[in-house]
């Protein structure tokens, strides 16, 4: 055997052992596991996405809301997401089972939003937030998404799902803003963040 | 001596071929690399004024943060550091071996490839098309362009290892053979298991991090470590310190780096084998790191001096430094008790930073620095633009990674500092007083420091991070002046290296004579 082939061996034996360890096994561990049914109640957990949230999901990729905001309460002795009141108990794996792209977040410039279903129920709320932060949460450094909302003509009686502006936010006379099915997508996603159901062992 | 004076004569010609050979696609690489380089500062810059003015460009949906960000990571890996890495792999590749670059021609495309799959790329992720998946941001088909290009880079540089002409294999070369294969295993794997047909919830976490973690460990470390092996005894004239270091640190690397990935998951919702796997790969890399820096001092030792000289020797070992620093950061952070409140912040970008730019970024700089010369035939035509790149860069980087660092730690302690966890964590420093007493500062008074305080908190340091943004992108922009000035032939012949300072030559000279003093004919190497 030559020089290539000895290299190429040893290359190829320390890899697929790293694959097997991170990549085979925990996938071999944790495919098989479903979400879980309850007897009684006949509910699922975690339950599946609604079709609407699962569209507001796309849009939580797409605009990277995950490169600012976790979905992860951590175990261990170090942390405080618990302290912190970010979830009742510690993220299990098979809260995930539903989730493809995964988006458990690198970074917490924004808080975790694991449960912030739980934590802030309001659709009023979530739509002044997305529109602009600085109206719910002052000094935020999260972006405005005013591009997932609409500014449109009143005709006839405003429109019940319209943003109730204040002061200098407030569109011109005549004028009212109101969510594009994109915003409201993403805010039944944002509610339907709530871990905060416990699995039978 | 006749003997030895003719193999250097048929040895000049042959490497003047190579070069010949190489100059074409090495070139078309250098130059996309640079202006990837150039969009991605573009990008970084506006996420950094982003993160401190939310409303800068704020109703321009495809430069939301959200996107710009995934930009700024895409074009600097793919297109800045993966080229640069490609043309310095190809040029290692056939001076080592001795064989002039084949049908270059076929690398050209590979190089068009390469461009067409970063446009379509990073298009894509601005238009809204991300994969959601960090480090593979780019859509489908721009993935598909990458790995044609890439494929043809695989075999051009097997072929080439094939038809080597010199009997030794340089350590470099171990890490250059290795890196054009681990690179398309991982990324095939990772295309297949998350796009093609995409596993769900936490196992899709695990080969995410396993990915991303392993595209620094085996495709852009062994780029950065065969330069600087390559580089380091070329431009100072001995041979390297040992041997079988080098080998030991190659092997141990291979061994190691693999595993560490998913040291990005401590404490998640993953089982807890799975991290504390990762966490020893990640402190048993300490044995290739310790071994590489101690090899790399040794050769260098005594002969510091010229770092005040040389571009390249002082870009390359500021690289082969920060490599050190980087990893042994990196262990250390694997630990549960710093990773935990240090993981999720400003803290991680700055180690990223430090890694990808000070190591690898430095490298690429210095690598050209001495092979684009060799491929145009002139030298650089002007030493205040590469004392401009230096110091624009130098200072930069250091500015950026004290402000992440600061803020970032300020930021961790902050967010962590309710209930028990700061406690367990100055137990863990008990025999440091220094830092359990900065910690202690940091212990909740009156329940949790509310999250928007936090937040304030990180804005200077998040302002000065884009102040040194602005350092990075002018050092950057005298680099490309000085390309473009090269490639259109403003400078002298290639005769000797531009030094930093024009009237040192003398004093370069005499001090590259002293550092080679003991060598005899035999072991001077080229």
């Amino acid at each position: 055997m030559n020089y290539a082939t000895w290299i190429f061996l040893g290359v190829f034996l320390t890899f697929a052992a790293a694959w097997l360890g991170l990549v085979f096994f925990p996938h071999e561990q944790l495919s098989g596991l479903r979400a879980q049914k309850d007897a009684d109640s006949g509910q699922v957990f975690p339950p599946p996405y609604s079709g609407e949230a699962l569209y507001g999901r796309s849009v939580y990729v797409r605009e990277g809301c995950w490169y600012c905001h976790t979905q992860q309460v951590r175990g261990g002795d170090y942390n405080a997401d618990l302290a912190r009141g970010w979830g009742a108990r510690r993220s299990d794996p098979r809260d995930y089972v539903h989730d493809a792209p995964h988006v458990l977040g690198s970074m917490r410039t924004g808080p975790d939003l694991a449960n912030i279903g739980a934590r802030q129920p309001s659709d009023k709320w979530h739509y002044l937030h997305l529109y602009d932060p600085q109206l719910t949460s002052k000094g935020s450094v999260m972006p405005p998404y005013r591009f997932l909302f609409e500014l449109r003509k009143i005709v006839g009686q405003p429109s019940p799902e319209a943003l109730e502006l204040e002061g200098a936010a407030s569109p011109a006379e005549g004028y009212e803003v109101v969510p594009s099915r994109e915003a409201r997508a993403l805010v039944a996603y944002l509610k339907s963040l709530d871990r905060s159901y416990e699995f039978k062992e | 001596m006749n003997q030895l004076e003719q193999d250097q004569g048929g040895w000049t010609a042959r490497r003047a071929e190579i070069d010949r050979s190489c100059a074409t696609p090495c070139l078309v690489f250098y130059a996309s690399s640079i202006f990837w380089l150039l969009a991605g500062t573009f990008f970084a810059l506006l996420a950094s004024v982003k993160l401190h003015h939310p409303e800068f460009l704020a109703d321009w949906s495809w430069l939301t943060f959200g996107r710009v960000r995934p930009a700024h990571l895409n074009t600097v890996i793919y297109g800045w550091a993966s080229m640069a890495g490609i043309a310095t792999l190809l040029w290692l590749m056939c001076r080592l071996c001795r064989v002039p670059l084949m049908y270059p021609a076929m690398l050209v495309v590979a190089a068009g490839l390469w461009n067409l799959g970063l446009t379509v790329g990073t298009v894509g992720i601005l238009m809204g098309y991300s994969t959601g998946i960090e480090w593979l941001e780019f859509p489908m088909p721009a993935a598909f362009l990458l790995f044609s290009g890439f494929a043809i880079v695989t075999l051009w540089s097997v072929a080439t290892f094939a038809q080597r002409q010199a009997e030794h294999v340089y350590v470099s070369q171990w890490y250059l053979f290795a890196a054009v294969f681990w690179f398309p295993w991982l990324y095939v794997t990772v295309q297949l298991l998350l796009m093609l047909f995409p596993v769900k919830g936490i196992p899709q976490a695990c080969i995410n991090w396993w990915f991303a973690h392993n595209v620094l460990g085996l495709w852009f470390s062994p780029i950065g470590l065969a330069a600087i092996y390559y580089l380091l005894p070329k431009v100072i004239g001995r041979p390297i310190y040992s041997y079988y270091l080098s080998i030991l640190g190659f092997w141990t690397l291979a061994l190691f780096y693999n595993w560490a990935g998913a040291h990005h998951l401590v404490s998640g919702p993953v089982p807890a084998w799975i991290v504390t796997a990762s966490i020893v790969g990640s402190v048993m890399m300490i044995i290739p790191v310790v071994t590489v820096a101690l090899n790399h001092h040794m050769t260098l030792h005594g002969n510091f001096r010229l770092l005040k000289y040389s571009p390249t020797l002082r870009f390359i070992v500021f690289g082969a430094m920060s490599y050190t620093i980087v990893s042994l950061e990196g262990s250390m952070m694997s630990f549960r008790f710093l990773n935990e409140p240090f993981h999720f912040t400003h803290r991680t970008i700055g180690h990223a930073h430090l890694g990808m730019y000070s190591f690898f970024t430095m490298t690429m700089f210095g690598s050209m620095y001495y092979i684009v010369p060799r491929l145009t035939g002139r030298e650089w035509h002007s030493a205040r633009l590469i004392r401009i790149h230096f110091w624009g860069v130098a200072l930069g980087f250091a500015l950026m990674y004290l402000c992440l660092s600061i803020g970032g730690v300020i930021q961790g302690l902050e967010l962590n500092q309710a209930g028990e966890s700061l406690e367990k964590l100055i137990a863990q420093f008990g025999y440091l007083d220094g830092i359990s007493k900065f910690v202690e500062g940091f212990k909740a008074q009156n329940g949790a420091v509310p999250f928007l305080e936090i937040v304030h908190g990180t804005l200077l340091w998040l302002k000065l991070r884009t102040v040194s943004g602005v350092l990075l992108l002018a050092g950057h922009a005298a680099f490309a002046v000085l390309m473009v000035m090269n490639v259109h032939a403003w400078g002298r012949r290639h005769i000797g290296p531009t030094l930093f300072h024009d009237e040192d030559a003398a004093d370069y000279d005499r001090a590259l004579r002293q550092a080679r003093a003991d060598l005899t004919p035999a072991n001077s190497g080229d």
